[in-house]
């Protein structure tokens, strides 16, 4: 006896969590746009441009640090290459944009101006149908899940796990760098993707658009969350969280954990592609840094701080730590490096479990006071 | 017409003894006429006589003055015969001798050329090297009057080569024949490429001429190849060494303890830091023992790291033990900790460490191949801290007691192994090696808070391809390693080459996942 599916996805969140995403995104969808467009900037209540990039850029990261939570919390399979799923995802949707700006670069050519730079006379093959939204968007989110499931399934057929595989992830996020690097690969070298003007035809910097795509991210995130909890709670979340725990004795069982792996990566990093085509928009840049190791290496700690396998948990981290980050390069920019650096050591070694963990600890102790 | 034949008889008699300057021509280097200048320049260059040198010398310097039809040389208010050298009487109003661009080149060449007749040998070797890469046909007689007077054999090898550089234009076939010959057994880029024109009906109408100078080229080309290919190979042998220095110390932390050190590339920096204080130490105390830094560096840099090594361990990793992708996490904090501790302490640029005076230069085996000492002796470095690595692992109580920890850790706690002492010692030995590839790596590359991260991929990159706990599998993969990416770089350029090597170390780890060198043994994890 199955439930409908309606009922199964509503049970898995309970009433609280509900309403508290229900409050979420009447923030995000009401409460946001109305403070931004109706008050004047020099308002108490007023939310500036400023504010509302950066939480929509922290809400990209919450989107991959949910991925990794998937994929490490539940999988047990850290890697260290999830920002190349990342920068994949925002390239893709970068090309589109960059074929927005139209004759409007610098060069008032028909091509990117990067293009025109190094006098290339047409587009790449790899650039056709570029200039289609929905090509792009779906391209977004399919490179980033034929890159997974040839990786993965050459990886996981091999039976490599732990941190052989976490090298190997960022061996090859370190690789990719490197290819995008270059400027005959043709998405810009060093510079990346910038100078966006329009999306669709919309001028990309202007108030209205910003808070669309802001209210966009918030809803993917809500959505993202509502199916990696139905996700984890399904048969598939427990064979996989089985396999995390004992994956000899799954497979004694008669389970493949081949399939069951290769599926949370390839749809881990199909969110993390979608993280980053609501990136670039909002943050109006890419380029090949955000595949550098260290990147891939911070989205960890995300997950770590807030609490593995919660999935909350690595949201609300995502949230401390690059609140934590810009508000530390901006007044102690010499100090940004100790404090992760530290965070890093400490996580590992007194919050195993993370944030949420402390918060479940102090609860039961009141309750067992009480 | 009287001029020339003049000229001709003036050319031939300088050639033949030490005729004085003819005032005529020292005269005719003040004409009106550049093109006029020129040929007196290059008549007095052919007399190769000290005189001449005088002569060419003061009107490069602007100070050959032309009164009436004497020609002197005024420095300050001193003025000479520019033919005799004697000294005269100022004239009244001396005419100076204008140079312009053409000329001042002229006389530049000219000049460089009567060095060699000059009586040093050191000058003569210095200009017949300089002269390599610019002889003219003119050149010819020039070159064989000091082919003829040469007694060095140094200088003399290089003089027959100039000579046949500049007979390649020479009207008679025969000439050209020979000296196509002559440089076909030379390997200099710049001979093939002065053969080049000769192999084409254009450049030379002589076929038996131009089928020489064919295969020449070619014998050149294949000589120029092989030693390319032998540069390589030594490159990546260096390379090979330096990833060896990486990767030998992660052999031995992950090997016995499992444990994945992130902050092993910094480590590698702690060394090269701590090699940058001693020879800051150095300049300041002992001057004069300056070029012995480097030596004094290697037990600092192997100690400081190894203290920094033991400080990791004994607060951090030592309570990790069995989490290792927990380690991973704590250790890269511990690398970003380390980064901004080397940022605050000796600022974000990078520090200046300079190669004391016995490892600059290098071998020269062919004229494009090079084998600088440094690198020599960085490679022999290497495999100095290999012995002592494999002494210490083989021939030591210590290095067995390592060597039982990481086989069976239980069992050797059992039988009295102290084995949580021998995970601080390992760590720390592996450490201290990380500091000793430091020390190398300050001889080759920049010394700044970021070097470490550039290596610590590919010190892993080793670690995976050559299994875990081999000092052996280490060592075949970081010279393969090295070798092969240097090969691929010279084939598809440094960025393809790496990206090439992380594919093809994907593709290997699938047929042989435990490394080229596996434990024996079946494991129950």
């Amino acid at each position: 006896m199955r439930k409908p599916l309606t009922i199964r996805i509503l049970s898995s969140l309970d009433t609280k969590s509900w309403i508290a995403l229900g409050i979420f995104l009447a923030l995000a969808l009401v409460v946001v746009p109305v403070l931004h467009l109706n008050f004047p900037e020099d308002s108490a209540f007023h939310i500036s441009t400023y504010a509302i990039t950066l939480i929509g850029k922290i809400m990209c990261y919450a989107l991959v640090a949910v991925a990794m939570d998937l994929i490490w919390g539940y999988g047990g399979i850290l890697s260290l290459g999830h920002g190349l799923f990342f920068a994949l995802g925002g390239y893709a949707f970068g090309m589109y944009l960059m074929r927005q700006i139209g004759r409007d670069g610098s060069y008032q050519s028909d091509l990117p101006d990067f293009m025109v730079f190094l006098d290339w006379k047409e587009l790449p093959w790899f650039w056709v149908g570029s200039d289609s939204f929905g090509w792009v968007a779906f391209l977004a989110l399919a490179l980033p899940a034929v890159v997974a499931f040839v990786f993965g399934y050459f990886a996981f057929r091999s039976r490599i796990k732990g941190v052989y595989f976490s090298i190997i992830t960022q061996a090859l996020t370190y690789a990719a760098m490197l290819l995008f690097f270059r400027n005959e690969t043709g998405f810009g070298g060093n510079n990346g993707f910038t100078d966006f003007k329009r999306i669709l035809g919309y001028p990309i910097t202007s108030s209205e658009t910003r808070l669309v795509l802001f209210g966009l991210t918030a809803v993917m995130l809500a959505v993202t969350l509502v199916f990696a909890a139905w996700l984890v709670k399904s048969k598939f979340g427990r064979v996989l969280t089985a396999i995390r725990d004992a994956e000899s004795r799954v497979m004694f069982i008669g389970y493949n954990p081949l399939w069951y792996k290769l599926t949370i990566w390839v749809i881990s990093a199909v969110i993390c592609g979608i993280a980053g085509a609501l990136y670039v928009p909002q943050v109006g840049i890419i380029n090949p840094s955000e595949m550098s190791p260290g990147n891939s290496i911070e989205i960890a700690i995300w997950v770590a701080v807030g609490g593995r396998g919660t999935l909350i948990g690595p949201i609300i981290g995502a949230f401390v730590v690059n609140l934590a980050k810009s508000w530390f390069t901006v007044s102690f920019p010499e100090y940004w490096l100790f404090f992760l650096g530290l965070l890093f050591i400490i996580v590992t070694l007194m919050l195993p479990q993370g944030l949420v963990g402390l918060w479940k600890k102090l609860m039961d102790k009141k309750g067992a006071s009480a | 017409m009287t001029k020339t034949i003049l000229v001709f008889l003036l050319f031939a008699g300088s050639l033949s003894a030490q005729a004085a300057l003819d005032p005529a021509q020292v005269r005719q280097l003040a004409a009106e006429d550049s093109t006029e200048k020129v040929a007196a320049i290059r008549q007095l260059t052919q007399t190769a006589d000290p005189d001449a040198v005088r002569v060419l010398k003061a009107m490069a310097d602007d100070s050959l003055f032309l009164a009436g039809d004497k020609a002197l040389i005024i420095d300050g208010d001193k003025a000479v015969d520019a033919i005799t050298g004697k000294p005269v009487n100022m004239p009244a109003n001396p005419e100076s001798v204008t140079v312009n661009n053409r000329i001042r080149g002229e006389l530049s060449s000219a000049l460089a050329a009567l060095k060699l007749f000059d009586s040093d040998l050191a000058v003569r070797l210095a200009s017949a090297q300089k002269l390599q890469s610019q002889v003219t046909p003119e050149m010819a007689p020039l070159l064989a009057r000091a082919l003829e007077k040469e007694i060095d054999p140094q200088i003399k090898a290089l003089l027959t080569l100039a000579y046949a550089q500049a007979n390649l234009k020479n009207a008679d076939p025969a000439a050209r024949l020979a000296a196509v010959k002559e440089l076909a057994e030379t390997s200099s880029p710049t001979i093939k490429s002065v053969l080049l024109p000769l192999t084409e009906k254009a450049g030379e109408p002589d076929d038996k001429v131009r089928y020489e100078a064919i295969a020449a080229v070619k014998a050149i080309d294949s000589r120029l190849a092989m030693a390319e290919n032998v540069g390589r190979a030594f490159s990546g042998l260096s390379l090979g060494s330096i990833l060896l220095l990486g990767a030998l110390g992660l052999a031995i932390t992950y090997g016995v303890m499992g444990i994945i050190n992130m902050a092993h590339g910094e480590l590698l920096m702690v060394g090269a830091y701590a090699t940058y204080g001693m020879q800051t130490l150095f300049r300041a105390y002992f001057p004069n023992a300056i070029d012995w830094y480097l030596p004094a560096a290697i037990p600092v840099a192997f100690f400081a790291a190894a203290l920094v090594g033991v400080l990791m361990e004994r607060t951090v990793i030592r309570w990790l033990y069995g989490r290792t992708l927990e380690t991973l996490l704590a250790t890269w904090g511990i690398s970003l900790v380390l980064i901004q501790s080397a940022r605050v302490l000796f600022g974000a640029q990078n520090v200046e460490v300079s190669n004391p005076s016995w490892m600059s230069g290098g071998i020269e085996i062919m004229p494009n191949l090079m084998l600088p000492w440094n690198r020599i002796i960085i490679i022999g470095f290497a495999m100095f801290v290999l012995f002592l690595v494999w002494v210490l692992m083989n021939k030591t109580r210590l290095g067995m007691f390592v060597r039982a920890v990481t086989q069976n850790r239980p069992m050797a706690g059992c039988v009295g192994v102290p084995t949580s002492r021998i995970d601080t010692m390992a760590f720390a030995l592996g450490a201290g090696i990380a500091g000793l590839g430091g020390v190398a790596l300050s001889q080759i590359s920049n010394v700044g808070p970021d070097m470490g991260q550039g290596y610590i991929v590919d010190s892993f990159m080793v670690v995976v391809v050559g299994g875990v706990g081999q000092l052996a599998g280490a060592v075949w993969a970081a010279l393969g390693l090295g070798i092969f990416s240097k090969l691929l770089e010279g084939w598809a350029g440094a960025v393809v080459a790496k990206i090439l090597v992380l594919v093809f170390i994907i593709a290997f780890i699938q047929k042989r996942p435990q490394g080229i060198f596996a434990l024996k043994g079946r494991f129950v994890e």
